[in-house]
């Protein structure tokens, strides 16, 4: 009797199981709107290079602030260049550098997070009064100071922003630690006499894993925006390339009379984030976790 | 006495599966509650027993939707009204009591304005009335000085006095129906006969019907007129108490009967094979046929009906109960233990061991100050024998966990010596015990849900264990998990699946196998069958007698159910508040003369039998904490003789059955006072 439902409930190989949370998340229209929108974005970035109809960094005198029209769909910006082309292959670094920046800042935050949250005492209590003195710099300031040190490079910008967004996962890295090192099957890893490492490699990650990664997708949005306020202020992405936080930093003086120089780029960032959010939300739920329940840290 | 106030008629209550598949867990259920009846309601967990009760007070969890039938209270039915008119049922017509009442009590409001809202709910008493009557029913429950208690908050109480309040809280509506959902299997064996004691005369003094659910035939037995059994939804046998307990014609019931240990049988309880059906999974023919032992052909096809037996007065939902009727059956029947034939090799000795759970505090820390004078443990000595299985015995907060974790090195002593294998000393430290000595030593924890890991399969939750202490991998390390399955009497396909694809008892058994796979001399049990349902605990009870007389392991048994107990232990180690009350060996034990508190705990013990009534003799009153000077037990003792308890530590006596007593009375006066 007792196998009838564990047939009904095979024994899944990884995939499987990731195409089933994948399949979970779509069924709602929220999970499904927001999947759908961060796949358009990824598909758009990585096909943006070949379907531009126009060179990104061609200025003509000839074409400055054109309205939208057939030939240039979303119009041309104060220099003349095509804002459908820029807006397009705007998105491509802001996704690349958050997305390596939200797998560094999960990578430190989580372990850190987790040896925290395993080893407790006085380690515990100096590593997290560090975090906390760092979570009370307000992080674009301490940006600022380390691009204007150190230069606006893809190879600085990574690490800075995966170091400063990495700081709030740690807090719940190590909360969610909290809720299972009081189960007995850690109490019994211990008393079989398994090391620390150990026990956080077999024992923990697996059962803290999943809220990790959904605070970490959610981390990811906010980099995003963070990314783009950077470029906005002029210290992110240097000048032709295209970056929505630029183009908007560059086209809101216009924006009273050319409004789509301005409108494009903001329509990107926001669907992006508003995508990764729902997925993000969707991914939570799919997985079991109540975001609603766990204040944000 | 006739008038029914409560029918149920044929009930279905069922959810609609991820699949869309409707799915019942109460199937086609009747059944009748008379006025001032008390009717039990018995069964294994997921058997339906708390869905149909809540039913009862026209309740339905959310998920569950009634399929068919009704419940009519005095010819009404509740699942039709609406939450108005319910409103004005509950708590006045019927009111119930949760199992857990020191959360269904508001913490920061006091004892005396939860019982006052009910009031003024449920009544139209003016202020000075309802204060009145807050200490009548104070007073009614037996709580202590009624008058201050009403002025306190749930957490000042103990887990006995807080049910208490909630079955004061009960009667304040005056109602017709009680509904008591598991109301005393949260509580210790002690306070939990007193509770029971309490219901009983509250439902001959008040009139009151009752309804009460409950895993344990036991309490059942205490307070029950007409039993209900049920199993997978249905109702399988139901009738008068007596004839239930002494002549079950239902083989479900029979096994369920056979598989209680009993304080007057030595070996361990029949186990019955198999676990209950998950809900959805029958399709046809009886739902006990897969663990049935009169099952034929027929009963596979075909399902019974509730079938009338005029001279039991009973309902029973089997085709061949004839067959039980005539088998001379005997339920005082058991399996015999094969004697331990331990060598007298003493495996570990505690000495002078003393726990403490306060910490230092740090000027007293500089001075070498030793804080603590009163440890929640002080002075234990047991040695314990090779392949003998020694079982500690306590209430809550006797200390008896404490014991075994510091045994297993998880917590540090404070005083005294583990001694382990050869008088060799084990740290108190478990980073200071070497990777033998760990191995050595394993435990089995009470709850499987928390001891597995819910994302390992069983496969990788045996090779932790064989990994670390063998290096074992590949194929030899499968055969070996494949091996330990086999000795849980669990198959090899179980290697793949995880924790919550396992019943309860399958979880434990794997809990089992990985003990075992450390290839361990000691074995620390801490309250293993507690978390398990009856039918299931004598397997788990038989496969660890099992595994101890093949492999010769020691185990250390921490259980607070004296059946238990008696039925798998050699010896007895009966504590009270961190301090040894009595020890020897287990038939001794159970027999006069004995500690005064184990008298107490003998005498509490619930026996699935009505002629077996509980003695009470102690107040259910807890202590928090041990006194300072004399015997451990003077604040409870009912045989306390005077200042010489409270200011005395009292000597040992070794009575001529060979069981140690720690009391100031001379153990063959205790003796003559017992009988």
């Amino acid at each position: 009797m007792q196998s009838n439902l564990v047939t009904e409930d095979k024994q899944k190989n990884k995939l499987e199981k990731s195409f089933e949370i994948l399949k979970t998340m779509a069924s709602k229209p929220s999970g499904l709107i927001g999947l759908t929108i961060v796949l358009f974005h990824v598909v758009l970035a990585l096909i943006s290079p070949y379907i531009a109809p126009y060179d990104y960094k061609a200025i003509s005198p000839n074409t400055m602030l054109l309205a939208p029209s057939a030939e240039h769909w979303f119009g041309t910006d104060s220099l003349g260049r095509d804002v459908f082309t820029r807006t397009i292959l705007g998105g491509r670094t802001a996704l690349t550098v958050t997305f390596f920046g939200s797998l560094i800042a999960l990578l430190w935050g989580g372990l850190l997070g987790i040896f925290c949250g395993l080893v407790g005492g006085k380690i515990d209590d100096v590593v997290m009064r560090v975090v906390d003195a760092f979570l009370s710099i307000p992080w674009i300031l301490a940006m600022l100071l380390i691009v204007s040190l150190l230069g606006t490079s893809t190879e600085v910008l990574i690490p800075a922003l995966g170091f400063f967004y990495g700081k709030g996962i740690v807090r719940v890295a190590r909360a969610a630690t909290h809720d299972v090192i009081a189960k007995d099957f850690i109490v019994s890893a211990r008393a079989r006499g398994h090391s620390n490492m150990s026990i956080i490699w077999n024992e923990i990650i697996p059962n803290v894993r999943d809220a990790i990664l959904v605070e970490g997708a959610m981390r990811w949005s906010w980099m995003l925006l963070g990314f783009s306020s950077l470029s906005f202020l002029g210290f992110g992405v240097s000048p032709p390339t295209p970056d929505w936080g630029l183009m908007i930093s560059n086209a809101r003086g216009l924006m009273s009379f050319a409004y789509w120089s301005v409108i494009a780029p903001i329509v990107g960032l926001s669907s992006l984030i508003i995508g990764i959010n729902l997925t993000a939300d969707a991914f939570a739920k799919a997985l079991g976790i109540d975001r609603s329940t766990k204040a944000p840290v | 006495m006739n008038e029914i106030i409560e029918s149920v008629k044929n009930l279905s209550i069922g959810f609609n599966s991820q699949k869309g598949k409707q799915i019942s867990i109460l199937r086609n259920v009747s059944t009748n509650i008379k006025k001032g009846e008390t009717v039990g309601i018995v069964g294994e967990s997921g058997s339906g027993k708390s869905t149909l009760a809540l039913a009862m007070m026209g309740y339905i969890k959310q998920g569950l939707f009634p399929l068919k039938g009704e419940c009519l209270f005095k010819s009404e039915d509740l699942l039709k009204m609406s939450s108005r008119q319910l409103e004005k049922i509950r708590g006045r017509k019927i009111a119930m009591i949760p199992q857990n009442a020191g959360q269904a009590l508001t913490p920061n409001l006091k004892i005396g304005y939860q019982i006052d809202e009910a009031l003024r709910l449920h009544t139209d008493l003016n202020k000075t009335e309802r204060d009145k009557k807050i200490s009548e029913l104070l007073n009614k429950v037996r709580l202590p000085s009624p008058e201050t208690m009403a002025f306190r908050y749930p957490h000042e109480l103990s887990g006995g006095q807080q049910q208490r309040v909630a079955v004061a809280m009960a009667l304040a509506g005056k109602p017709d129906l009680l509904l008591l959902d598991e109301p005393t299997t949260g509580l210790d064996v002690t306070t939990q006969a007193h509770v029971l004691e309490l219901l009983r005369f509250i439902a001959k003094d008040t009139g009151t019907s009752m309804i009460y659910v409950s895993h344990d035939l036991g309490a059942i037995a205490q307070v029950s007129d007409r039993i209900v059994v049920m199993y997978a939804g249905e109702i399988v046998l139901e009738g008068p108490a007596r004839k239930i307990l002494k002549e079950p014609i239902h083989p479900y019931t029979y096994g369920l009967l056979k598989s209680i240990p009993k304080l007057s049988l030595a070996g361990l309880p029949a186990s019955m094979p198999g676990s209950q059906p998950q809900p959805g999974s029958i399709n046809e023919g009886c739902s006990f046929y897969d663990r049935c032992n009169l099952a034929t052909d027929h009963c596979k096809k075909n399902s019974p009906d509730l079938e009338h037996i005029k001279e039991l007065d009973t309902n029973v939902r089997c085709f061949n109960h004839k067959e039980l009727i005539n088998q001379n059956n005997n339920l005082q029947t058991s399996i015999t233990k094969k004697s331990n034939n331990s060598e007298a090799i003493e495996v570990l000795k505690l000495k002078d061991v003393s726990i403490s759970y306060a910490k230092q505090k740090f000027f007293d820390q500089l001075l070498n100050k030793i804080s603590d004078q009163n440890p929640t443990v002080k002075d234990i000595n047991i040695d314990i024998k090779k392949g003998e299985t020694i079982a500690l015995v306590g209430e809550s907060g006797s200390g008896k966990s404490t014991i075994l974790k510091s045994i297993a090195g998880l917590l540090k002593t404070k005083d005294g010596q583990i001694k382990f294998e050869n008088d060799r000393l084990l740290s108190s430290d478990l980073k200071m015990r070497n990777p033998n000595d760990l191995r050595a030593i394993q435990l089995i924890f009470q709850n499987p849900d928390e001891s597995l890991n819910p994302n390992h399969t069983v496969e990788q939750i045996l090779s932790q264990p064989l990994k670390l202490y063998f290096n074992l991998s590949g194929e030899e390390l499968k055969k070996n998990i494949i091996d330990l399955l086999k000795k849980v009497r669990l198959g090899e396909f179980y290697m793949s699946r995880y924790p919550r694809q396992l019943s309860g008892g399958e979880k434990q058994r794997v809990a089992v196998a990985r003990a075992f796979a450390a290839k361990p001399d000691i074995i620390l049990c801490d309250e293993v069958t507690s978390a398990l349902d009856v039918s299931v605990q004598a397997a788990v009870l038989n496969i660890l007698q099992q595994l101890k007389e093949d492999l010769g392991t020691t185990y250390v048994f921490v259980s607070h159910d004296l059946a238990v107990v008696r039925a798998i232990s050699d010896r007895v180690a009966v504590l009270y508040q961190g301090r040894l009350c009595e020890i020897g060996p287990s038939q001794n034990v159970y027999k006069f003369p004995s500690h005064p508190y184990t008298e107490v705990l003998l005498g509490a013990v619930l026996e699935p039998d009505p002629d077996i009534k509980p003695k009470l003799v102690a107040e259910d009153i807890v202590e928090e904490k041990p006194p300072e000077k004399g015997c451990s037990f003077q604040g409870r003792c009912p045989r306390k003789i005077g200042d010489i308890c409270n200011l005395e530590v009292p000597p040992w006596q070794i009575g001529e059955n060979g069981n140690a007593i720690r009391c100031h009375i001379n153990i063959d006066e205790l003796a003559s006072l017992q009988q």
